[in-house]
C-alpha cells in the first residue's frame, strides 16, 4: 500500500480511541458542565485492570478469544465502577457549587487516582500482552490493514453506533438528552437526574475503558501515567467536535487523530501535538462553538 | 481579651518556628551522603534504583563499623526530576551538612543542583545524568558521573553502526527529552561524519503519546537501513513492536536507556537482533554479581534501571573518602582522581572532568532474550 | 440503635470499596517474571478504613442537613475576622515583622522554599486577575511565565543584558504574548477558552522543546546569573536573602497595585464581565479592552514571576512549564477563594511549603495532595476566604448635580 494509504489507516486508528474516550467528556460536560479531568485516569484503571486480569488469566494456561472476553468484561465493568464512585465521591457534593470548584476537585482526583496505581501497583512500564487470538481472517488482510488497527476500528464504529442507538432510541436514552438539555426541567418532568448522571458516568467510564484495552493491546505496554495524554488530547478532541455533541465528539476524534498522523507524516513528528492544538485554535476562531456544537445564543 | 489571645498564640507559633529551625541543625557525628533525584512521579523509575543501591552499601559499611570511625548517613531527597525541585533539595542537602552527594538523575535537575553545590564545596556523583557539558564546560569541577556522557556514546554508536554493520542510511530518532535528544544530536553528528552515509529522518517522537504507527510508516518509507534512537525503553519497545508486526527488517541502534533487561521483556520477540550499547560486559564481573544477588535478596526483584551505575558511584566515593582519610572537598576530590576502586562496572577513577575512566563502553545485541556483548 | 442505618449504610460502602479496589490494590502481577502477589492485608486496611470513613462522612452530611440552611450571603468565621480591624491590624503587624526576621533566623533551605513559595504567591495573584477577577478560566497561564523566564535567560544569554533590565522586558513580553493569545479567544466563552488556552501553553513549550537553535531545546538554559546587588558579588546564603527580600518587595508591590486595580473601573468591569456577560455589555462596557487589559495584566505579573524563577534556579528547561504547573496555579488561586488576595496568599504558601515540609511522607505526598484537593473542595468549595461583596456608593463632590430636566 502506499505511504497515504498508510497514514490514513494510522490516523483513524489513533482517532477511534480519542473519539472513545472524548464521547465520555462530551457526555458528562453536556450534562454537568464540568470537564472531567479524571476520566483519562479512568481509561487507565481500565487498561491496568484488563492487564491484571489477563495476566493472572493466562497464567492460568488460558490463551486465545475467552482470556480476551473475560479480561475486557471486568475492565469495562470496573472502570465503569470507578467511574460512578469518582462521581459520588469528587463531583456530587459539589453540585451547587461555582463551576470552578468541581474543575480543581477533577484535578485532584486525576492526581490522587495516577498516584493511587502507581502506588498499588508499580511506576514502571509493564509490557501489555496482545490479547488478539490469532485469526485466519486477520492474517489474511495483514497486508491491507494491521490485525489491531483493523479491530480497533471496528470495536469503535460498532461501539459508537450501539451508543448513538442507545440515546436515540431506549428511554435511558431520551432522559440522558433531556437533563443535558435542561436539567431543571427534566427533574419537572420526572426524570430522576441523579440516577442519570450515575449512568452517564458508567457509560462514559465504560467506553473509555474499551479505549483503554484496544490501544494498551495495540501499543503493548502501559503505566500509571498513560491516562494523562490520552485524555488531554480526548478533551481537546471532544472540544474540537462541539462539547456537550456526541457526533461531535466522535468527528473531533477523528479530525484530531488523522491531524496528527498526516502532520507527523507530511511534516514532522517533533510538532505532532502541535498539528492537534493548532488545528483546534483555528476551527474554534472561525466556529467558536466547535465543529457540531450548537452555536448557543444567550439570551437574557 | 479577644487580642490578648491573638499575641500569645503568636508567641506560641514564633517559638514553635524557632523549634522547627533549630532542629535543622546538626545531631550526630556521622557522615553523610544526599541521595537526590526522581523518586516519586513519572520518572520514579529511574530514581529509585540509585536509592536502593546506596541503601545497601550504607547498610554494609555500618554493619561492618561505618567509615572512618564514623557511621553513614543517608539524606534522601526526590526532586522528580524537576529543576525547581531540584534547587530546594540542593539548598536542603547543603543546609543539613551533606558531604557528598549521589545524583541527580536527570540533566537538567543535575544541571540546576550543581551550583548550589559547587559554592557549598560538595562533591557530586551522578549514576545517569548524560550532558557533555556538565563534565567538559569546566563550570562543574565538583561533578562526576559513572555513566558515558551523550558525545561518547553516540560516537561509539555511529562508528558501530558505520563500520562494523558497514550501513549507509539512517533515521535518526529520540523522545525529545533532555537525555534522548542529546544522543540523537551526537549519533547524527557523528553519522554525517562519514561523507557516504545519510540520514533520512531526524524527528523527535511524543513520549506517552495513544500510538506510533504514523513515525513508523515514515521511516519505513524513508528507505532507512537503520533506526538510531535516542531515549529510554519505554517508547523504543513500542516503536520496534511496531515495526516488526509491520514486517519491517531495519535495523534498530540505541543507547545505554534501552540496554535494559525489561526492554526485552517488554518488547517480546521484537526485540531480537536489537543493538543497543551500554558499559562493558558486567554479568562475569562478580561485583556486580554480588551486588544484584544483594538486591534480589533486600527487596525480591530485579534492580531498575542505572541501578549498578549508581552502586559504582557509592562505592568510588567512599572509597575515595577512606582514601583520603577526610571528608574534605578537596582530598575527596584529589582521591576521586588518584585512587581506583573497583566496581561493578570495572576498576574505575575520574578525570580531570569528571568522567569515570575504567567503564569500558560496548556493543551488546539481543539473542535469544539477552543482551551478549559484541566482541 | 441511633446510628443504625448509617452503620449499615458504611458496611455496605466498605464492602463495595473492597470490591473496587480489589484488583488494584491487593493483586500485583509481575508480568515480566509472571509472579502474582496476593496482598490480603490491604483488603482489610481498606474495608476497615472506608467503613470508619463513610461513617463519619455520613455523620457530617447529616449534621450540616440539620442544621439550620445557610444562607449564601453569609460568610466564614475566617472571613469575618479578616474584615474586621481590630483583628486584622496586629495581625498584619505580626506578619510584617516575621517576614522581615525570617531570613535571618531560618537556614538556607528555608529561606529558599520561602522563596519559591513566594514566586507562587505572584502567579497566583496574576492568574487570580484574570480567573477570579474577570472570570476568565485561564488553564495555559504557565505559558506567560514561561515567556518572563526564556526571556531573561535568552536575552541575557545572547546579550549580556542585566537582571534589572529584563525583569520589564520580561513582564512586557509577557504582556504582548497575553494579548496575541487574548485576541484570538475573545469570542469563546467558559470552556472553550479554557481549552484553547491550554493548547498556546503546550504549542510554546512543544517548540521551545523543539526549536533548539531558538531555545536550546530539552536541555535548557544553565549558568543564569542571578540578580546582581550593585556589583557585589554575593555568597550563596546571602544571595538566597537578597533574592527572597526582593521577591517580598515585588509580592507587596504586587498585592498593592492589585488591590488598587480590583476597585478602579477596570476592576469593577472585570467582576461585571465575570457575573453577567450580557448584560456588562448592555450597560456599555468595552468587553474586548476588559477582556484583553485581564489577559494581559495577568500575564505581566506571571512574567515577571518567570524572571525571577529563571534568576532563582539558574537553569530553565521546558520541562518546567507543563499543564500540571498550570494546574497548581489554578488550584491556588481557588482554594484561595477566588478573588481574595489574602485566600490566595494562604493558599499559595500552603500549596508550595506543605508539601515541601511534608517530604517524609515520601511517595504518599502526592496521593494526600490530591485528597486533599478533592476533600477541600467538598467542604469549602468557595476557598478558604470568601471575598465579601464590596458596596460601592456613588458620592459626587461638590454640589449635587442639577437635577435632569425633563422634556415636557
Amino acid at each position: 500500500m502506499n505511504f497515504f494509504w498508510d497514514l490514513l489507516l494510522g490516523g483513524l486508528t489513533r482517532g477511534s480511541i480519542y473519539a472513545l474516550i472524548a464521547l465520555g467528556y462530551t457526555m458528562v460536560y453536556g450534562i454537568l458542565q464540568l470537564i472531567n479531568f479524571a476520566h483519562g485516569e479512568i481509561y487507565m484503571l481500565g487498561a491496568f485492570t484488563a492487564l491484571i486480569v489477563a495476566s493472572i488469566l493466562t497464567m492460568q494456561g488460558l490463551t486465545g478469544l475467552p482470556v480476551l472476553i473475560l479480561a475486557g468484561l471486568v475492565a469495562v465493568l470496573y472502570a465503569s465502577a470507578y467511574g460512578f464512585t469518582v462521581e459520588k465521591i469528587a463531583y456530587k457534593p459539589l453540585r451547587q457549587a461555582s463551576r470552578l470548584s468541581p474543575l480543581i476537585s477533577a484535578i485532584g482526583m486525576s492526581i490522587f487516582l495516577q498516584n493511587y496505581v502507581m502506588l498499588a501497583q508499580t511506576s514502571d512500564f509493564l509490557p501489555f500482552p496482545n490479547l488478539l487470538p490469532p485469526s485466519d481472517f486477520l492474517d489474511a488482510i495483514s497486508v491491507w490493514i494491521g490485525p489491531s488497527d483493523f479491530v480497533i476500528i471496528v470495536t469503535s464504529a460498532v461501539v459508537m453506533i450501539a451508543l448513538s442507538l442507545l440515546l436515540k432510541f431506549t428511554k435511558m436514552g431520551r432522559a440522558m438528552r433531556a437533563t443535558a438539555q435542561d436539567r431543571e426541567m427534566a427533574m419537572l418532568t420526572g426524570v430522576d437526574v441523579n440516577r442519570i448522571i450515575s449512568r452517564t458516568f458508567i457509560i462514559g467510564s465504560a467506553l473509555a475503558a474499551i479505549g483503554g484495552i484496544l490501544i494498551a493491546s495495540h501499543v503493548g505496554r502501559i503505566n500509571f501515567y498513560i491516562g494523562f495524554n490520552a485524555g488531554i488530547k480526548a478533551f481537546t478532541a471532544a472540544v474540537l467536535g462541539g462539547i456537550g455533541s456526541i457526533p461531535g465528539a466522535m468527528l473531533g476524534g477523528l479530525v484530531l487523530g488523522l491531524a496528527e498522523s498526516f502532520g507527523t507524516g507530511y511534516i514532522s513528528s517533533d510538532y505532532e501535538s502541535v498539528f492537534a492544538f493548532a488545528i483546534l485554535i483555528l476551527i474554534l476562531i472561525f466556529k467558536p462553538d466547535g465543529i457540531l456544537g450548537r452555536s448557543s445564543q444567550q439570551k437574557v | 481579651m479577644k487580642n490578648k489571645n491573638l499575641f500569645r498564640w503568636t508567641a506560641v507559633a514564633v517559638l514553635l518556628f524557632f523549634f522547627v529551625a533549630a532542629s535543622y541543625a546538626e545531631k550526630a557525628d556521622t557522615i553523610k551522603i544526599g541521595v537526590a533525584g526522581s523518586h516519586t512521579g513519572d520518572l520514579a523509575s529511574y530514581g529509585l534504583p540509585s536509592v536502593r543501591a546506596a541503601e545497601l552499601i550504607v547498610k554494609n559499611l555500618n554493619a561492618k563499623g561505618g567509615l572512618l570511625g564514623k557511621k553513614l548517613e543517608l539524606i534522601v531527597e526526590d526532586e522528580a526530576c524537576k529543576p525547581e525541585l531540584a534547587t530546594n533539595v540542593a539548598t536542603k542537602l547543603v543546609s543539613a551538612h551533606a558531604h557528598a552527594v549521589i545524583g541527580h538523575i536527570c540533566s537538567g535537575a543535575t544541571k540546576a543542583a550543581l551550583g548550589t553545590y559547587k559554592d557549598a564545596g560538595i562533591i557530586v556523583i551522578s549514576p545517569s545524568a548524560t550532558s557533555p557539558e556538565l563534565t567538559h564546560s569546566g563550570q562543574y569541577p565538583n561533578f562526576h558521573r559513572t555513566i558515558a556522557p551523550d558525545d561518547a556514546q553516540g560516537k561509539l554508536v555511529a562508528d558501530f553502526a558505520t563500520k562494523t554493520l558497514k550501513l549507509r542510511k539512517f533515521a535518526v530518532l529520540h523522545d525529545k527529552g533532555d537525555y534522548g535528544k542529546g544522543f540523537a544530536e551526537y549519533a547524527k553528528k557523528f553519522l554525517e561524519a562519514s561523507p557516504e552515509v545519510k540520514v533520512v529522518l531526524y524527528e523527535g517522537l511524543t513520549p506517552g503519546a495513544v500510538d506510533y504507527s504514523a513515525i513508523v510508516q515514515k521511516i519505513r518509507y524513508s528507505g532507512a537501513e537503520a533506526v538510531v534512537y535516542g531515549g529510554y525503553h519505554p517508547e523504543a519497545a513500542s516503536v520496534v513492536q511496531l515495526m516488526r508486526r509491520r514486517n519491517m527488517k531495519t535495523v534498530f541502534i540505541s543507547d545505554d536507556g534501552v540496554k535494559d533487561q525489561t526492554f526485552i521483556k517488554v518488547a517480546g520477540r521484537a526485540a531480537e537482533g536489537v543493538y543497543a550499547s551500554g558499559p562493558k560486559d558486567t554479568t562475569k564481573n562478580p561485583l556486580a554479581i554480588a551486588a544484584i544477588s544483594e538486591h534480589k535478596k533486600a527487596y525480591g526483584a530485579e534492580p531498575g534501571a542505572f541501578y549498578l551505575n549508581a552502586y559504582s558511584a557509592t562505592l568510588a566515593l567512599v572509597n575515595a573518602i577512606a582514601k583520603a582519610k577526610s571528608t574534605k572537598y578537596a582530598a575527596v576530590h584529589k582521591a576521586l582522581r588518584t585512587y581506583p576502586t573497583d566496581t561493578p562496572l570495572g576498576k574505575i577513577k575520574f578525570s580531570v572532568g569528571g568522567d569515570a575512566i575504567g567503564v569500558g563502553f560496548s556493543m551488546y545485541q539481543v539473542k535469544n532474550g539477552v543482551y551478549t556483548e559484541i566482541k | 440503635m441511633k446510628f443504625f442505618p448509617e452503620l449499615k449504610k458504611s458496611f455496605v460502602i466498605a464492602l463495595w470499596f473492597m470490591l473496587l479496589t480489589f484488583p488494584v490494590l491487593v493483586i500485583r502481577v509481575n508480568t515480566i517474571e509472571n509472579i502474582v502477589v496476593w496482598r490480603w492485608i490491604n483488603l482489610a486496611v481498606i474495608g476497615s478504613a472506608a467503613f470508619v470513613l463513610s461513617f463519619l462522612w455520613q455523620l457530617y452530611w447529616r449534621r450540616k442537613s440539620a442544621a439550620a440552611p445557610v444562607s449564601v450571603a453569609q460568610t466564614s468565621a475566617l472571613t469575618r475576622r479578616m474584615s474586621d480591624p481590630k483583628f486584622y491590624r496586629p495581625f498584619l503587624i505580626v506578619i510584617a515583622a516575621l517576614t522581615l526576621v525570617f531570613p535571618f533566623v531560618a537556614s538556607h533551605y528555608q529561606i529558599n522554599i520561602m522563596t519559591t513559595a513566594l514566586i507562587y504567591v505572584m502567579l497566583g495573584l496574576g492568574l487570580n486577575i484574570e480567573v477570579g477577577l474577570a472570570g476568565l478560566l485561564d488553564l495555559g497561564y504557565v505559558a506567560f511565565y514561561a515567556v518572563g523566564a526564556y526571556s531573561y535567560a535568552l536575552l541575557n544569554y545572547h546579550f549580556g543584558l542585566g537582571f534589572w533590565t529584563l525583569l520589564p522586558v520580561g513582564a512586557l513580553l509577557a504582556a504582548f504574548f497575553g494579548i496575541l493569545v487574548g485576541f484570538p479567544v475573545l469570542r469563546l466563552r467558559g470552556d472553550y477558552l479554557a481549552i484553547v488556552t491550554l493548547a498556546f501553553a503546550e504549542i510554546l513549550r512543544l517548540v521551545l522543546e523543539n526549536w533548539n537553535a531558538f531555545s536550546f531545546g530539552p536541555s535548557g538554559i544553565s549558568n543564569i546569573p542571578r540578580p546582581g546587588f550593585f556589583g557585589i558579588d554575593l555568597t550563596l546564603e546571602q544571595s538566597a536573602v537578597y533574592m527572597y527580600f526582593l521577591l517580598v518587595a515585588l509580592c507587596v508591590l504586587t498585592i498593592f497595585v492589585i488591590h488598587r486595580i480590583q476597585h478602579s473601573r477596570i476592576g469593577r468591569a472585570w467582576v461585571a464581565l465575570r457575573e453577567d456577560e450580557l448584560a456588562c455589555q448592555a450597560m456599555g462596557i468595552d468587553k474586548t479592552r476588559a477582556k484583553l487589559a485581564a489577559f494581559a495584566l495577568g500575564a505581566t505579573w506571571a512574567g515577571m514571576a518567570g524572571v525571577l524563577f529563571a534568576a532563582k534556579t539558574t537553569f530553565i528547561n521546558p520541562a518546567s512549564f507543563t499543564f500540571l504547573e498550570s494546574a497548581m496555579i489554578l488550584a491556588i488561586v481557588v482554594l484561595g477563594g477566588m478573588g481574595s488576595i489574602v485566600g490566595v496568599i494562604i493558599a499559595a504558601l500552603a500549596i508550595i511549603l506543605l508539601p515541601e515540609y511534608l517530604r517524609v511522607l515520601g511517595d504518599y505526598r502526592m496521593i494526600l495532595f490530591g485528597a486533599a484537593l478533592i476533600l477541600m473542595m467538598i467542604f469549602r468549595p468557595r476557598g478558604l476566604i470568601t471575598p465579601a461583596g464590596k458596596t460601592y456608593e456613588f458620592r459626587c463632590s461638590g454640589k449635587p448635580a442639577a437635577p435632569e430636566k425633563r422634556l415636557p
